[in-house]
């Protein structure tokens, strides 16, 4: 049987507020347990909760950002349940009423093309605080340092349709919370943490099949390769007379296997009730027309500024726009070279997504944190686009820069290494005489029709000039030559 | 003197005849003889007392005086109050010492006033009688036989004994006003969000608000008006401008419409009480009000109301105490889920259990419908109802509780019953509009008849208005109980 996977996310996005959600306690990651849990996240008796503003304007953001509804009023409700890292017995999340109601994200998929995800909902909510269980030999630490941290979970409609697609709805979504300034995305931190809810059914069927939810998903391949797992899963289940029970699956990475952790069963009662101790949400449009004006330019549309602007191939529109840092540096990169036509600003994407990617990677540095910087580079492409020197010796040039030779100066570099290219005639016919004198024997291959031969020569006299003779005008006089 | 009112004893304060240390270890001393046969105090702080008279005597001599300045208050246990132990009547916060101090214990500080202790009180403010204290009951003042009622019992007891002329407390369901007229003092509950619950250990959030107790309304006034502001450490606390409660006090009656609603007079209310009320409307008329007869029909849906919304806050806000971080834990437990039960097993009474057991049934999956929100749509109705009857009259009269103070053990084998002492006062808590409880006579027995004056939000002033006038032509709040006269 030909089976359909079905797929929608949870995502939990930690919003970038200085300070927690409902206290004035920071957020700042790895500090020293419970120094940073203040009275009202540990819960002492008589605290009560204030909502932070700035986690509901980053939840604002992102509705706009995804075109949703900004709900006019939204209620805070508390899910009770007991565990030692929830110090006040219940966790304060919006539950009927969420801040951000629809919206959708467009992923291209590499099966259907360009798909949008609609989002079911967005809603702001406090994270626990961490059980600890080495270090306590049969007991078990309580930091209450992360008790409060604001979280908006992203939740989309069951509208993917394999681990493909949900990894790049995931990956086009961090790379929007981090664009629009409201997450930074860290995975390895917990920042930016997903659960996927899969189902199957066979092809055709309209029914949603029976799902599980795996958790702990925190990194892509991860993502990738536990919804994969559990497809398989599911399907030889069917396919082998049984039943998908509804449940929630923790994902082994090691093992690369989801294992159940409870089922509906077991689900509790979190008795949901909106929280007293806070009156409803009320946004009015005046607060949300105030961010509409300060919103950044989104992706989508920065790609087509870039596409009709810009002069630049919708793929390379594509990956200038991947992330907030990779379009800041080619935006910066572009106007520093100021030439401002569209071979420079080609030029520019060309080198942004070749030898500065490949050169990050290499390094493993992210490139916000480039050793070469937007500056360095459009410095290095005007020595191209001028001709001083060719695209090819552009990248001894870049490497050294990199390596921090001459303090990251072009120029200086082209010109205590001697790159400057030589695009003087009289000068190159002389080496293309002297090589074509040494080499009798080529030059005979060449006129005997070999092809081969010719650029035997081309690369004799290149390596005679070290490299830096004008190819073009290299070719030229070579023929002409050799035509006499 | 020491046993005057706080009016009285600001006078004698700013004209030198009393410097507050005077005061404060006469009525420190009057604690230590008087206040064990009521039970009324938890905790005393004498030495912090008088080190806060001293400072207050030197902040006077330096002319920084205040009409509240040296003047000896009380508080609630259910007050977090730095570096005294603050424990709610409960063995769980038995020897938990507050970090820091509620909104309103801030606030009567700044005003200068003097802390000597903390006040017995129901087991996390849920009781009528004082009766589920893990302290031991507070007694009636009136007669020791007698409960003083709930759950600010103790405060009420030490006020109507004369062992301090102000305290606070707070009411959830009629705890300021029932334990007043029980004990024959005055209790102001004011609008909610005008005291901050900041501090507040919360029983039921939407419910709770801090009030005062004290012998005259006078004095309710000043009290209130140092205690109010907005705070913004609670999101439900109101931002308005600052009042004076007293301004309106000698206001005469001319003109005042008296709502009187019939659904206060029905086969619950003893015939003393009701009696006493008449007598004291008939003074209100002498003074130029008018009665209007009014139709409250919601009176008997907000008990049932009030036990569906207070215990399901409660199950929550309770949720806190599970022994993990602070409270109560058990000496000896198998593993998690064995430390809550233990903890919270040994640490909550039976009446504080029975509620976050109703409060839990209330607002699980399949019945929070049917309970919770029904309860929700029904104290909208008590509300629009109320709004109704505050069209026609002015303030609404009647008796704060149907019955004068009951005998210990009376009740508490039928919560029902103990629950309906609280018909009267449950309405100003679903709906957060004010009210005070006056003294207005005795019942065949001696006690008290305590009079309920409630009117819209926000009226605090003229309902100061309607008890000043009133305690300027009668003398039932000067009446002291016996064993209690200096």
């Amino acid at each position: 049987m030909k089976w359909e996977v079905v797929i929608g996310l949870e995502t939990h996005a930690q919003l970038s507020t200085a300070s927690k959600i409902f206290s004035g306690a920071s957020t700042a990651f790895g500090a020293a347990p419970n120094t940073q849990a203040s009275a009202v996240d540990i819960a002492l008796p008589g605290v009560l909760p204030v909502l932070n503003k700035g986690a509901v304007e980053r939840a604002i953001r992102l509705g706009l950002a995804v075109g949703a509804t900004i709900s006019q009023r939204s209620v805070f409700a508390r899910k009770n349940y007991f565990y030692p890292d929830l110090p006040k017995g219940y966790q304060i999340s919006q539950y009927e009423i969420p801040v951000v109601q629809g919206g959708g994200i467009a992923i291209v998929s590499p099966t259907r093309g360009e798909v949008t995800v609609r989002l079911t909902r967005a809603h702001l909510e406090e994270d626990a605080g961490k059980s600890l269980h080495e270090d306590f030999h049969g007991m078990t630490g309580i930091d209450l340092n992360r008790a409060g941290t604001p979280l908006l979970e992203i939740v989309t409609e069951p509208d993917m349709r394999s681990a493909e697609e949900a990894v790049a709805y995931a990956k086009t979504l961090h790379s929007l919370v981090r664009w629009i300034g409201i997450c930074d995305g860290n995975m390895q931190e917990g920042s930016f943490r997903c659960d996927a809810n899969v189902s199957v059914r066979p092809a055709g069927e309209v029914a949603l099949g029976t799902r599980s939810e795996i958790k702990n998903l925190n990194s892509f391949r991860f993502m990738h390769d536990a919804i994969e797992f559990e497809v398989r899963r599911q399907i030889e289940l069917i396919e082998d007379g049984g039943q998908v029970v509804q449940e929630t699956r923790l994902y082994d990475p090691d093992r690369r296997e989801t294992r159940s952790m409870r089922t509906k069963e077991d689900a509790q009662d979190y008795r949901y009730f909106p929280d007293p101790d806070l009156p409803p949400l009320v946004i009015d449009e005046a607060w949300i027309e105030r961010l509409r004006q300060s919103q950044p330019e989104l992706p989508d549309a920065m790609g087509e500024r870039l596409v009709t602007q810009h002069g630049l191939s919708r793929a390379d529109a594509l990956a200038m726009t991947a992330s907030r840092e990779v379009a800041d540096y080619y935006s910066a990169a572009a106007k520093a070279l100021q030439a401002g036509g569209t071979s420079s600003n080609k030029l520019v994407a060309n080198w942004v997504q070749g030898e500065l990617a490949n050169s990050l990677h290499r390094a493993d540095v992210g490139i916000a944190h480039s050793p070469v910087s937007p500056d360095q580079l459009a410095a290095l492409l005007r020595r191209v686009e001028d001709g001083t020197i060719s695209g090819k010796i552009a990248k001894d040039v870049f490497d050294a820069m990199w390596a921090g030779e001459g303090g990251g100066d072009a120029d200086a570099i082209i010109e205590r290494r001697g790159l400057r290219q030589i695009s003087d005639s009289g000068a190159i016919e002389k080496i293309v005489d002297e090589v074509l004198r040494a080499n009798a024997a080529i030059v005979a291959e060449v006129k005997a029709g070999k092809e081969k031969a010719f650029n035997a020569l081309v690369g004799k006299i290149m390596a005679a000039t070290k490299g830096v003779a004008n190819p073009a005008q290299v070719n030229a006089i070579l023929k002409q030559r050799l035509m006499q | 003197m020491i046993t005057a009112s706080l009016a009285q004893l600001s006078q004698a304060l700013a004209a030198g005849r009393l410097s507050s240390v005077e005061l404060t270890r006469g009525l420190l001393d009057r604690i230590a003889a008087l206040a064990p046969a009521l039970n009324a105090f938890i905790t005393l702080d004498r030495e912090g007392a008088l080190a806060q008279a001293h400072a207050a005597d030197a902040a006077r001599a330096a002319g920084h005086a205040g009409p509240l300045t040296g003047i000896p208050v009380a508080h609630k246990d259910v007050l977090m109050t730095a570096g005294l132990r603050t424990t709610c009547g409960s063995r769980m916060l038995e020897n938990f010492v507050a970090p820091y101090d509620a909104f309103v214990v801030e606030k009567l500080a700044q005003a200068g006033m003097v802390l000597v202790g903390k006040t017995n009180m129901d087991e996390f403010a849920m009781g009528s009688s004082n009766e589920t204290s893990y302290f031991g009951p507070v007694r009636n003042p009136w007669n020791t036989e007698y409960v003083p009622g709930g759950s600010s019992g103790g405060s009420a007891a030490a006020v109507a004994a004369r062992l301090i002329p102000a305290a606070t407390g707070t009411d959830t369901g009629g705890s300021i006003r029932q334990p007043a007229a029980l004990s024959g003092i005055c209790g102001l509950k004011p609008t909610y969000g005008v005291c901050s619950r900041y501090g507040l250990i919360a029983f039921a959030s939407s419910l709770d608000t801090p009030g005062v107790f004290a012998q005259t309304a006078e004095d309710c006034a000043h009290l209130l008006g140092a205690m109010a502001g907005h705070d913004p450490r609670d999101s439900t606390s109101l931002d308005r401008l600052p009042e004076d409660y007293t301004r309106d006090l000698a206001r005469p009656l001319t003109g005042l419409r008296i709502g009187l609603p019939k659904q206060y007079f029905g086969e619950g209310t003893e015939s003393d009480v009701a009696d006493a009320i008449a007598t004291a409307l008939s003074e209100l008329r002498k003074q130029g009000a008018t009665i209007v007869d009014v139709n409250l029909s919601t009176v008997d849906l907000s008990v049932p109301v009030y036990y569906v919304i207070a215990p399901a806050e409660a199950s929550s806000n309770l949720s806190r105490f599970d022994g993990v971080r602070y409270g109560h834990r058990a000496a000896h437990y198998a593993d998690l889920m064995d430390m809550y039960k233990r903890s919270r097993a040994e640490g909550f009474g039976a009446e504080v259990k029975r509620r976050i057991l109703v409060g839990t049934y209330v607002l699980s999956h399949g019945y929070y419908d049917a309970y919770y929100l029904k309860a929700q749509q029904v104290r909208r109705l008590i509300a629009d109802d109320f709004q109704r009857v505050y069209e026609q009259c002015d303030v609404i009269v009647g008796p704060t509780s149907p019955t004068t103070a009951f005998k210990f053990g009376d009740k508490t084998d039928d919560p029902v019953r103990m629950y309906l002492n609280d018909i009267f006062t449950i309405a100003g808590n679903l709906t957060g509009a004010p009210g005070i409880s006056i003294p207005c006579g005795f019942d065949g027995k001696g006690l008290p008849v305590g009079m309920q004056i409630q009117a819209n939000y926000f009226r605090e002033a003229r309902i100061l208005n309607v008890a000043h006038q009133y305690q300027q032509a009668t003398d039932w709040h000067t009446r002291v109980p016996e064993a209690f006269r200096p």
